[in-house]
């Protein structure tokens, strides 16, 4: 056990885990931020998809011991409400089914929109790739990254 | 205007100002998650000080508000926005003041509350048209008692009453206390569908909000105070169970808290239809938080043993039967030459109308393909899990559930308590497909809360979720058509089996439009289980009929949507045999609507077009798919998908679902496979078990519902297996082979002709 003091959504938090455990697993179990989901546990799903530093990264094999200071945002601290013109757009098409891949969809659009402000079909679906979304909402995922950018 | 015999029992007069009122919990934690500047915007939705009970359905504040029960388990469908959609429009509410609240599991209260088999809808669309329009009675009753004019001069529009006559009018809220304290009435008007004013209006999903904000609503976010972590290890191998295991190292590992062995079904214990389990010896460990456990799972010492073989008891909903579980390690390659041998063979027949083998004789030309698919895992995004909290006093469950009712009995049996002393509180599904219609999970849950004397909330990693089993099966068809010298279906073969269990229905399309029809099926039994995923066999059958019907119209020189419309003709005006499943009609109207809105005879430059039409679970869709070759690569440019559910509630929702039946048509049709060695499932996790992805979905889909008043027949199903048909008529066009193998991905067929 050790102890970590992590900067996520803006809010110094001190922890007292394994220097192995995963940030999911921080997130979930100690922080009570449930909204970053486990799906697979090896980088393959996206669910876990949160941002470090503003880089769009898989927290599920993210050990705590490497976050250091760097700024960790999740869903929750995405914006206060719901506010951020990804999550708005995602309201506005509609586009959960299930819902559980979503938190990593938007944390995943959302840096990809950071750096990319005017992206291409085909550059959206390559930054989203990772992502699964078994109940298929793919094309109202695109549509909504689309809006995001033009709103 | 309709009436109808309600079928809602009385209920006593509530006066809820409690906190535990689900509605105001809502309306609570919905302020308190707000910053200052939402709390003023929501002003204007103030929670009532006092809610009144009309219904188990519905409640209504003294301010207007109401709160909606939706009672099915929702896991993507979209019935916690729908259902709810069906009671306000009875009842005469504006959408913006309903609030909607998921109930518990309450047989009592709510009946069947299953999702599963499309069915959702269709059942309960009588029953929560009445529960509105029951309550918009006793508030009209109230209105008239107060103003003292008779009932039938009251009108309602959105939440308010009014009498023309005398100039009064109220709110719901108004008439609320005197409402709930009426008779129900016997006997109540339902609405025409040219007045429905919610539905077939589309309305965003409730849960919306909490989804992209990450709130907890799924069973694995289920939180509650002191609950351990546990997880279960299961057989590497179908075919294995377990022998022994050493837990010395494992208690010594930190926040690890117990480790024992559970057993989720007693060998003399009959089992439901839904109590399917490879693994009923399982080793749980329990701990503190998931991290550890996991670690602790990984350094569990168990030894696994070939098992010779088992029977038990099944009662399969009323009918006593017994059941063979072989022994053995099996694998695909296995499969695959068993399933050959077997359809070399004459199978069970059917159906047979006419006499095929005269027909068949008689052929100018003779057509004749085998068609097969590999197991399929569902592969929900969040893995099995459930809350348990086990005690003297009862069992407190929580957690996603497609079919509660057929789960709780399992849980009371093996907990030895009357199934009222269990309590299932519903969370949202994270997808479901049919697999969470299967509840080992939470009869594990229950018994590992029981023995570890703690709430505890069991959680499956990926790896224990797709290698547990209820799998869709493996399958393998043969057709066989006979054309006579004028291009003429004269007689139809299809011999059909799998492991386990055919996939044949005998009486669909095109039986009852083929003068020989011969329909025969075979089984092989294993010990690999299976369930049912999204579409139970018609996940199969539509695809390969509908490829196969493609070759028979190639072979007569006909355009496949003209040689299906001829085909059904024959079946509307003078069908052949009895008991035809489907309503040619019907079948008919999709065909023509999705050969219209694709604008089947302008095919795009560079695209490659295939077509396919199906009726299961009570309702019809067809797709024309549009294939282009990108770098020697097949990919998907557009769908076009003509659907005929009936009425439809919540139409852009019901668009999603049907765009995603289309995306996990091509995903499964394209990539989608499960096999085995020697018992042991090959894939495990998404590194080699391949999901469909945004860059192989389709490009763009095009969803059109038939319109008609016809009362729903259910749409979660119907779109997605006749994907499969068309995506291989169309791969065909596009690269001149025929895929008779699935997944497509991996199928080599050679070039035709």
């Amino acid at each position: 056990m050790a102890t970590f003091n992590l900067n996520i959504n803006g809010k110094t938090q001190t922890v007292d885990v394994d220097p192995s455990t995963p940030l999911l697993w921080v997130l979930r179990d100690h922080l009570n931020l449930v909204g970053t989901k486990y799906g697979c546990g090896i980088a393959q799903c996206g669910s876990c998809t949160v941002h470090l530093s503003g880089i769009a990264v898989r927290s599920c094999i993210l050990t705590v011991s490497t976050v250091g200071n760097q700024e960790v945002t999740t869903i929750e601290g995405l914006s206060e409400n719901g506010e951020h013109p990804v999550q708005k757009a995602w309201l506005e098409v509609d586009v959960p089914q299930c819902g559980y891949c979503q938190a990593g969809q938007i944390m995943a659009a959302a840096a990809f929109l950071e750096n990319n402000p005017k992206p291409t079909d085909s550059e959206i679906e390559m930054a989203l790739n990772g992502n699964i979304c078994r109940c298929g909402t793919y094309i109202r995922i695109k549509k909504a990254v689309k809006l995001a950018v033009n709103s | 205007m309709t009436l109808l015999k309600t079928k809602i029992g009385r209920r006593a007069f509530i006066k809820n100002t409690s906190l535990a009122s689900g509605g105001l919990v809502l309306g609570f934690s919905l302020l308190n998650a707000c910053k200052p500047n939402d709390v003023k915007k929501m002003a204007a939705r103030e929670m009532p000080k006092e809610w009144f009970e009309i219904n188990a359905y519905l409640k209504i504040g003294d301010n207007g508000l109401v709160t909606i029960m939706a009672p099915n388990p929702e896991f993507g469908q979209g019935v916690i926005t729908s259902m709810p959609m069906i009671v306000a429009d009875e009842l005469d509410v504006a959408w913006k003041d309903v609030l909607v609240e998921q109930a518990n599991f309450n047989a009592e209260e709510y009946g069947w509350q299953f999702t599963g088999g499309s069915q959702g809808i269709r059942r309960r669309w009588e029953g929560l048209r009445l529960a509105g329009a029951t309550a918009k009675q006793m508030l009209k009753e109230a209105a008239a008692r107060t103003w003292q004019v008779p009932v039938s001069e009251i009108s309602v529009s959105e939440g308010v009453l009014a009498h023309e006559g005398t100039q009064n009018s109220a709110g719901f809220g108004e008439m609320a206390s005197l409402a709930a304290g009426l008779e129900i009435p016997e006997e109540v008007p339902l609405k025409e569908v040219k007045d429905f004013t919610i539905i077939g209006i589309s309305k965003k999903s409730v849960e919306n909000q909490k989804i992209i904000t990450g709130k907890p609503l799924f069973g694995v976010d289920y939180q509650f105070e002191g609950a351990l972590i546990a997880m279960v290890e299961h057989p590497p191998a179908f075919g294995m169970q377990l022998k022994s295991f050493d837990d010395t190292q494992v208690r010594k590992m930190p926040g690890i808290v117990d480790v024992f062995k559970i057993k989720t079904l007693e060998k003399d214990m009959t089992r439901g239809y839904f109590d399917t389990n490879a693994f009923t010896d399982l080793v749980a460990i329990v701990g503190k938080t998931t991290w550890e456990v996991m670690n602790a799972k990984k350094q569990l010492n168990a030894e696994w043993e070939p098992f010779a073989g088992s029977s038990f008891k099944m009662d399969r909903f009323g009918t006593q039967i017994d059941v063979e579980v072989p022994g053995g390690l099996e694998s695909t390659d296995d499969h695959y030459a068993r399933m050959n041998e077997m359809a070399a063979k004459a199978g069970t027949v059917a159906r047979k109308d006419g006499n095929p083998n005269v027909a068949f004789k008689k052929a100018a030309k003779l057509i004749e393909r085998t068609y097969t698919c590999p197991f399929l895992a569902h592969n929900c995004m969040e893995p099995m899990n459930f809350f348990a909290h086990v005690t003297d006093q009862g069992a407190k469950l929580a957690g996603p559930l497609q079919a509660p009712a057929l789960t709780e009995s399992t849980v009371a049996a093996r907990l030895g308590v009357p199934v009222e002393k269990v309590e299932i509180e519903l969370t949202r599904m994270g997808g479901g497909f049919g697999r969470r219609a299967y509840g080992h999970y939470a009869v594990e849950a229950a018994l590992i809360s029981k023995q570890a004397a703690a709430p505890i909330k069991l959680v499956y990693t990926r790896e224990d979720d797709m290698t547990f089993g209820i799998y869709r099966p493996s399958y393998q068809a043969t057709y066989r058509a006979a054309l006579d010298e004028n291009n003429n279906l004269i007689a139809f073969h299809v011999n059909a089996g799998g492991v386990p269990e055919s996939p044949l229905f005998a009486n669909r399309f095109p039986a009852g439009a083929v003068d020989n029809y011969l329909a025969e099926q075979w089984e092989i039994n294993s010990n690999i289980t299976i369930g049912a995923f999204r579409a139970p066999r018609s996940n199969f059958m539509a695809g390969v009929e509908q490829a196969f019907l493609d070759e028979v119209a190639e072979a007569a020189g006909k355009d496949p949507i003209d040689f299906r419309l001829e085909l059904l003709e024959r079946a509307k005006n003078n069908p052949v045999g009895e008991n035809n499943e489907y309503d040619p009609d019907r079948l008919v109207g999709v065909l023509q609507l999705v050969r219209e809105k694709s604008k089947w005879d302008e095919v795009p430059s560079g695209a490659h077009r295939g077509v396919s039409a199906y009726f299961c679970h009570n309702s019809y869709a067809a797709h024309v798919v549009d294939v282009i070759m990108e770098d020697n690569i097949p990919k998907v440019s557009k769908v076009v998908c003509a659907v005929d559910c009936g009425i439809v509630i919540n139409p852009d929702a019901a668009t999603n679902m049907a765009e995603g039946a289309i995306v996990d048509g091509v995903g499964n049709a394209m990539y989608g496979a499960l096999s085995f060695r020697n018992g042991r499932p090959e894939q495990n996790n998404f590194d080699r078990y391949k999901i469909i992805r945004h860059s192989e979905a389709p490009k763009e889909i095009e969803v059109h519902f038939v319109e008609n008043d016809i009362d729903p027949t259910g749409l979660g199903e119907p779109p997605f297996p006749p994907v499969f048909g068309a995506l291989a008529n169309a791969l065909y066009k596009a690269t001149g082979r025929r895929y008779y193998h699935q997944p497509f991905a991996t199928d080599k067929p050679p070039l035709v002709g």
